[in-house]
């Protein structure tokens, strides 16, 4: 794609991968991304960031429709992870910049990402500004959104914040401004990009917010590395969805995630199901066959309730499980209620093992942890449909409606 | 006691302390100062966890 001006001066040279499908080989990124980098014209040439080194080509071309690479004076690098970074040393090369801006913890990161004893590094203070002209640059510390490196940039006289992934959503399109777009998909897919990426940081979305609103920026333009840009009236629905995201609100809502081999198991979960929509409780019933990790932890973040079911298999819980389950708990979902359930032919070691997992999330668990030998009868059937009443009642005293 | 960062996973050990941050080695995490923040990734001293 050729270059975009997004304000008088200020362009967009990303790139757009139609075809990834998964985003950085763990989570599925079904309408593709983008990898979004700018170049500033004033009296020094900027480039902010750049973009996965597969696409170098596409960038390199991108860019020379504007200036040539030599003429390049200054390269902010708000994220060293390479989607962003990955055309960095060839920039170095062929640009010879005067300075790299880089955060203190990429200071320190930098080296061991890139042979990069003779660059012109400038590790900035967190505050600090640089004139390059008629604009000025500020960098500002965001560590963990989403990595120990990541700043933001900020141009005061265009009113334009650089975010790197904060407030990123993965959508490959022409457009690149939310009000070019329906604004509720937009929204879903940056809570997806929330759930998946940056739920583990969400206390630290709190207080970066919290420091931002303190610095009461002027801010016209938000523009993050992934996904569509925000303009105007939509600056304020990208600040007032972070917080709402960072503040993990629970849902009438319960997901039921579960793998089963002959359908105990599911026939079980479904009447756990059947018992919290008898309540009135939004349920997704999701078998981690039919379910990537991913979209499993996009139902989860905004649920009340998790309740978790396996068979005893081996001794031990189905492989799939311990997959989804491996996932969810990485990303460390706050405030959940959760309960499990699982049948057996034998030894029946499986609604412990889940319990495990629900205890190590730090989810509040409801009890019995049902278990059924080979298939359920009508009786223990009726004993999931009641556990699903018990958790639909909990749910709603969590959530106050 | 070591400490862990409940959000990037780094151990504060009271052996090592955190000189870059102005710990003495041998400072225990109770003593460190309230606005004393995570090396790594600038959590506050509420956000540390003791290690099991």
């Amino acid at each position: 794609m050729r270059p975009v001006e997004i304000k008088d001066g200020v362009h967009w040279i990303g790139v757009i991968d139609w075809n990834c499908r998964n985003f950085h080989g763990y989570a599925l990124s079904s309408k593709g991304t983008t990898y979004n980098a700018f170049y500033i014209e004033d009296e020094k040439k900027v480039i902010v960031d750049t973009v996965s080194k597969s696409f170098e080509g596409e960038f390199l071309c991108s860019l020379s429709h504007l200036t040539e690479l030599e003429e390049i004076d200054y390269i902010v690098v708000n994220h060293l992870e390479p989607d962003h970074s990955g055309c960095l040393a060839t920039m170095v090369e062929r640009c010879k910049p005067e300075k790299i801006f880089v955060s203190p913890m990429a200071g320190k990161a930098i080296k061991t990402f890139f042979d990069c004893a003779d660059w012109p590094l400038h590790v900035i203070k967190p505050g600090e500004e640089v004139s390059i002209g008629k604009r000025t640059l500020r960098f500002y510390e965001t560590r963990m959104l989403h990595w120990p490196d990541n700043m933001f940039t900020y141009i005061p006289e265009e009113k334009m914040l650089f975010t790197s992934d904060a407030f990123g959503q993965n959508i490959a399109s022409s457009e690149r401004f939310v009000d070019e777009m329906g604004k509720e998909m937009v929204v879903d897919l940056m809570q997806q990009y929330f759930a998946n990426i940056i739920t583990p940081y969400a206390p630290k979305v709190l207080k970066t917010l919290e420091t931002f609103a303190g610095l009461n920026l002027d801010l016209d333009m938000v523009c993050p590395d992934h996904g569509l840009m925000f303009r105007g009236d939509d600056v304020a629905l990208a600040l007032e969805k972070y917080a709402e995201f960072a503040n993990q609100t629970p849902k009438n809502k319960a997901v039921l995630f579960y793998d089963s081999m002959w359908n105990s198991t599911e026939r079980m979960i479904k009447a756990v199901a059947s018992g919290l929509a008898s309540e009135g409780i939004s349920v997704k019933v999701m078998s981690v066959k039919a379910n990537h990790h991913s979209d499993i932890m996009s139902e989860v973040f905004d649920a009340a309730a998790v309740v978790i079911g396996s068979p005893t298999h081996n001794n031990g819980i189905l492989p799939g499980m311990a997959d989804a389950l491996t996932y969810v708990k990485g990303l460390r979902p706050k405030g959940k209620i959760g309960a499990c359930i699982g049948s057996f032919g034998w030894s029946g070691e499986c609604v412990n093992i889940l319990k495990e997992w629900l205890e190590k999330m730090g989810m509040d668990i409801i009890e019995p942890n049902i278990k059924s030998k080979n298939r359920p009868d009508h009786d223990e059937l009726k004993e999931c449909f009641q556990l699903g009443v018990t958790i639909a009642k909990a749910v709603k005293e969590k959530t106050g409606k | 006691m070591k400490y862990v960062c409940s959000l990037c996973g780094w151990v504060y050990d009271p052996a090592e302390g955190d000189p870059d941050g102005g710990i003495a080695p041998g400072t225990k995490f109770e003593d460190i100062p309230d606005d004393w923040e995570c090396p790594v990734c600038g959590a506050g001293k509420e956000d540390f966890e003791p290690e099991d």
